[in-house]
């Protein structure tokens, strides 16, 4: 076994794991597991063109988990001497009662993937190399237009280092990369203001934001972009209409309005509006939607979960119709299902449960130009901020912050931000149109779920809905554009 | 049921994480920083979640960590740990000098000024230790009542999200170079009860009631939570969308305290000194109608907002933030008090890693005189709105636009239940028409507001 970090910065020994599991396990638990995590990060902001802000920081810990039946004991400790360790293992033990029953079976490494190889991972970069990112992205948002006049730029990376051992042989080791770069700008004139954001990164090393598509320019240019056109944007209209969604984070579509009411740990509950529906017709059969861990480089992957199950790419929607959930160990064993290596957790303080990874569908043979033509009177929405999900009555809603009219099958005014809600179970049934320009997002995306926020990535092509109820405030027959 | 020991939650002595912030504050000054400010903070936490009457999670631990400031002239930065062997510390310090060298120089960076450093000395109720001394089986008996209480009240109701109890303590340390030495205890404990709600035709609905408190003594029943719980998930049964209209909305207190928070987006001084708020620039005029008036008051005692000093160590005060619809005052830090060339109100709000960003302290909207009863019967046609879906305010431009869920109000009765719309307007307009303020102003966590009306908003549905 060769946990070579953990066993050099702890003194943590292979007997001493299956000493914790032991004790984890004395009181009849099915099975344990032991999640350790080392985390560095850095952030750096830069405002009125100041590196205002910079910080760094060290977290550390471990948490125990205990299962026995359908319930789960947990604890956590930051200090991981011996004795504060099988402290947290015999808490986490009394969610059993009864005699001891599993013992820690043999440690077993099984191959891993290798999806984010970052051979100078960006927490060790020269942080001078960090500050000049935020330079030229202040330097290139203000030269975008005189009328920027806010500029606020922000660039934060983490490494994290884990180790997950299991009592059924499970040991995964993982190094995890993330880099996340972000410009925000807020246009002004006489009488109005406006704002933009842009971002991007993922498990990358610093040389990602060298490169002309994801540099500190593109982010700053689309951030500026994004407040000047918002300047002259007019109210969104009110009511249901057809909504073409462009390429990339809209996305978001996708993980409210499905990816949520997929997650095992929902639909064994039968909590879900998506509950039983396996099998069943949930989308028009242009659709088919996967939740990948298993892509390199992307913010959402993983090379497996942090139960240490291997990640995969599960096909959730087929065609249209149900296929999968995505499962955690808990889930998948009460299910009597595979599980998909979808079990998460932010840190070694939370539980793991059902999460997503990169969530996005597959791209049809429509062509984008056709499916714009083809709107008589809707909305076409390009960026979004974010969404959230109710996942018992299937309820959605995710904001756009960049959308225009469509009149007529021509893109018209800029339109300012509405917040558009659907029903999960039936908005993908109205997919008409599925265009061939599959993009996943740029690398910016946060789930939230029960109190813990993962870092996931969401993607889709032009899509068509035939009709969505977009939040608008202007009466939606009001007709044309009107200087 | 299983045999549970409540665990004794971990804690140092106090005397010694005093000491190691002072120690850190030393070594700190020791590298040649001109000023320097650490923080440790240390907590346990408790939680059970029971599910259909069973134990589903039962999770419990304690934690530590410590972070520094350090100033060089005009250049800052920071850093953070949670390993406070000799080693660590040194990392830390260390971390933050090199770090500081290569930010920029800020002339308005810096410690508050020395004279306004201070706490409060009198008895704030913020810490009861009661809320660990339920023995372990209690406290998943609380969450299990809470539970049963909603399962029992109505055969629609077969299937739950669970009961939950959650208690949690902790601890907070500030030092700094200036002298001064703080610190706090607080307790939490709270019941959340999460029932769902199945009608004939196979639709689900689900809703919640909860409460929290700083001690055990003072948190609602179980079984009141539960009922509540139950009613609200009943009410939503039969939801349907309702057509694109104008009419009056009505916000029940759960979100009118969100419409709330976006004035204190709107006047926190980052906000203000960016021009990142439509409200920067208009103190001493009107930003809303003459009922309203919002304060801010991190002085008021068991509150849940409330501390002896903010996250910069200056005593925390009561502010007035709109006085009768006139802004006559923004929510400061010493920071953006400088940029502004005011005065900080208090307002810090310090996590480990970071300059201070602003936080609100008990933060509400004060109440009318009528009751949400009173305010619904006069309305013939219009929405009462229960749930918030998503975010959709945007502080520089005022456009709103929500996700929402409730009742359509149609001859001053709540008539049916409505879902799958949006509430939108602006909210540079929306202050200005919040036509009734409620009575029921209660705290249920450090935002508050009553039930309000507002007037002017579009509900978009079909």
């Amino acid at each position: 076994m060769d946990n070579k970090f953990f066993f050099s910065h702890f003194g943590i020994q292979q007997r001493d794991l299956e000493r914790y599991l032991a004790a984890a396990l004395s009181a009849g638990g099915d099975y344990a597991d032991l999640y350790f995590e080392y985390q560095t990060s850095t952030s750096l902001s830069m405002d009125e063109s100041l590196v205002k802000s910079a910080s760094q920081g060290i977290s550390a810990g471990c948490g125990v988990r205990v299962l026995s039946g359908e319930r789960t004991g947990y604890a956590y400790t930051d200090n991981l001497s011996p004795e504060r360790m099988m402290h947290a293992a015999k808490t986490a033990a009394l969610i059993a009662s009864g005699p001891s029953k599993e013992t820690v079976a043999a440690f077993q490494e099984k191959p891993a993937r290798s999806l984010y190889p970052v051979a100078l991972p960006s927490v060790d970069a020269e942080i001078s190399s960090k500050v000049a990112l935020l330079e030229r992205a202040d330097v290139a948002a203000r030269r975008y237009d005189s009328r920027i006049k806010e500029v606020r730029v922000s660039y934060g990376d983490e490494l994290r280092r884990i180790l997950i051992v299991g009592s059924d042989g499970t040991l995964a080791e993982d190094s995890q990369p993330l880099a996340r770069f972000n410009v925000g700008c807020i246009a002004k004139t006489e009488t109005n203001s406006a704002r933009g954001t842009s971002g991007g990164g993922g498990r990358v090393a610093l040389e990602f934001f060298s490169d002309p598509i994801s540099s500190p320019e593109h982010f700053a240019s689309e951030a500026a972009r994004q407040a000047i056109l918002q300047l002259d944007a007019r109210e969104a209209p009110a009511g249901e209409m057809e909504v073409v969604l462009g390429p990339g984070w809209p996305g978001v579509l996708l993980h409210e309005a499905i990816g949520h009411g997929l997650e095992a740990d929902f639909n064994r509950k039968k909590t879900s509006a998506f509950a039983g529906l396996l099998g069943k017709r949930v989308a028009s059969d242009k659709c088919t939607i996967v939740d990948n861990g298993t892509m390199p480089w992307r913010r959402g992957s993983l090379n497996f979960d942090d139960e240490g199950h291997p990640t995969q790419e599960t096909v959730l929607i087929e065609n249209g119709i149900l296929k999968n959930y995505i499962s955690d160990k808990l889930s998948s064993r009460l299910m009597g299902m595979p599980d998909t290596g979808n079990g998460r957790r932010e840190s070694y303080e939370h539980i793991p449960m059902p999460r997503m990874t990169n969530t996005y569908m597959l791209a049809g043979q429509d062509n984008p130009d056709d499916i714009i033509r083809s709107v008589k009177r809707g909305m076409y929405a390009v960026n979004f901020g974010g969404g959230q999900v109710d996942i018992t009555n299937g309820k959605f809603v995710f904001s756009a912050s960049e959308a225009y009219l469509i009149e007529d099958g021509q893109i018209t005014a800029p339109l300012r931000g509405a917040t558009l809600i659907g029903n999960g179970p039936d908005v993908l049934t109205r997919v008409s149109m599925v265009g061939n320009d599959l993009r996943l997002d740029e690398g910016v995306g946060t789930c939230g779920k029960d109190g813990q926020s993962v870092p996931v990535g969401v993607g889709i092509p032009t899509i068509k809905v035939d009709r969505l109820t977009v939040g608008g405030t202007a009466k939606r027959d009001t007709g044309g554009y009107m200087q | 049921m299983p045999e549970t020991q409540s665990a004794t939650p971990t804690s140092e002595l106090t005397s010694d994480l005093r000491e190691l912030a002072a120690d850190v504050v030393r070594r700190a000054m020791a590298t040649g920083a001109s000023a320097a400010e650490a923080v440790v903070q240390e907590g346990d936490e408790f939680s059970t979640v029971v599910r259909l009457g069973e134990v589903e999670t039962l999770k419990e631990a304690g934690s530590r960590a410590l972070g520094v400031r350090v100033f060089f002239g005009q250049r800052t930065a920071s850093t953070y740990t949670s390993d406070l062997s000799l080693e660590g510390i040194e990392k830390l310090v260390s971390s933050a000098r090199d770090l500081a060298q290569i930010t920029s120089e800020d002339p308005f960076a810096g410690l508050p000024d020395a004279g306004l450093l201070g706490q409060h000395k009198n008895e704030l109720n913020l810490f009861y230790p009661d809320v660990y001394s339920l023995p372990g089986t209690e406290r998943i008996d609380y969450a299990r009542r809470a539970e049963k209480a909603a399962l029992d009240y109505d055969p629609r109701i077969k299937n739950s999200e669970g009961g939950s109890f959650d208690a949690s303590t902790s601890h907070r340390i500030l030092v700094n170079s200036l002298g001064f030495l703080g610190e706090y205890r607080r307790s939490f404990c709270s019941l959340v009860s999460v029932p769902i709600v199945q009608s004939d035709n196979g639709a689900m609905q689900r809703d919640y009631w909860y409460h929290m408190s700083r001690s055990l003594k003072a948190l609602e029943s179980p079984e009141h939570i539960g009922k509540v719980a139950a009613q609200r998930a009943l009410r939503r049964l039969g939801a349907r969308k309702v057509k694109t209209a104008q009419v009056p909305v009505v916000f029940d207190p759960l979100v009118s305290r969100s419409i709330l928070d976006h004035i204190f987006e709107g006047v926190n001084g980052d906000s203000i000194y960016r021009g990142a708020s439509f409200l920067a620039g208009k103190l001493g005029e009107k930003v809303a109608g003459d009922n309203v008036t919002v304060i801010d008051d991190g002085t008021i005692v068991g509150g849940f907002g409330t501390s002896p000093f903010d996250g910069e160590g200056i005593p925390t005060r009561r502010t007035v933030v709109i006085e009768n619809g006139v802004l006559t005052s923004y929510l400061l830090n010493s920071y953006t008090a400088r940029k502004l060339k005011m005065e900080t109100t208090a307002n810090a709000s310090r996590g480990l890693a970071g300059t201070p960003g602003i936080g609100p302290g008990n933060y509400f909207l004060q109440p009318g005189t009528k009751s949400p009863q009173e305010i619904i019967a006069g309305i013939s046609e219009g929405l009462y709105v229960t749930e918030f879906l998503g975010h959709g305010a945007n502080l520089v431009t005022g456009d709103y636009s929500r996700g929402a869920g409730g009742m359509w109000i149609s001859g001053g009765q709540l008539a049916y239940p409505v879902e799958e719309i949006t509430v939108g307007g602006n909210l540079k307009d929306m202050f200005f028409h919040i036509t009734e303020i409620g009575s029921d102003l209660e705290f249920r966590g450090s935002v508050a507001a009553p039930t309000i009306r507002i007037d002017g908003l579009t509900v978009a549905g079909e």
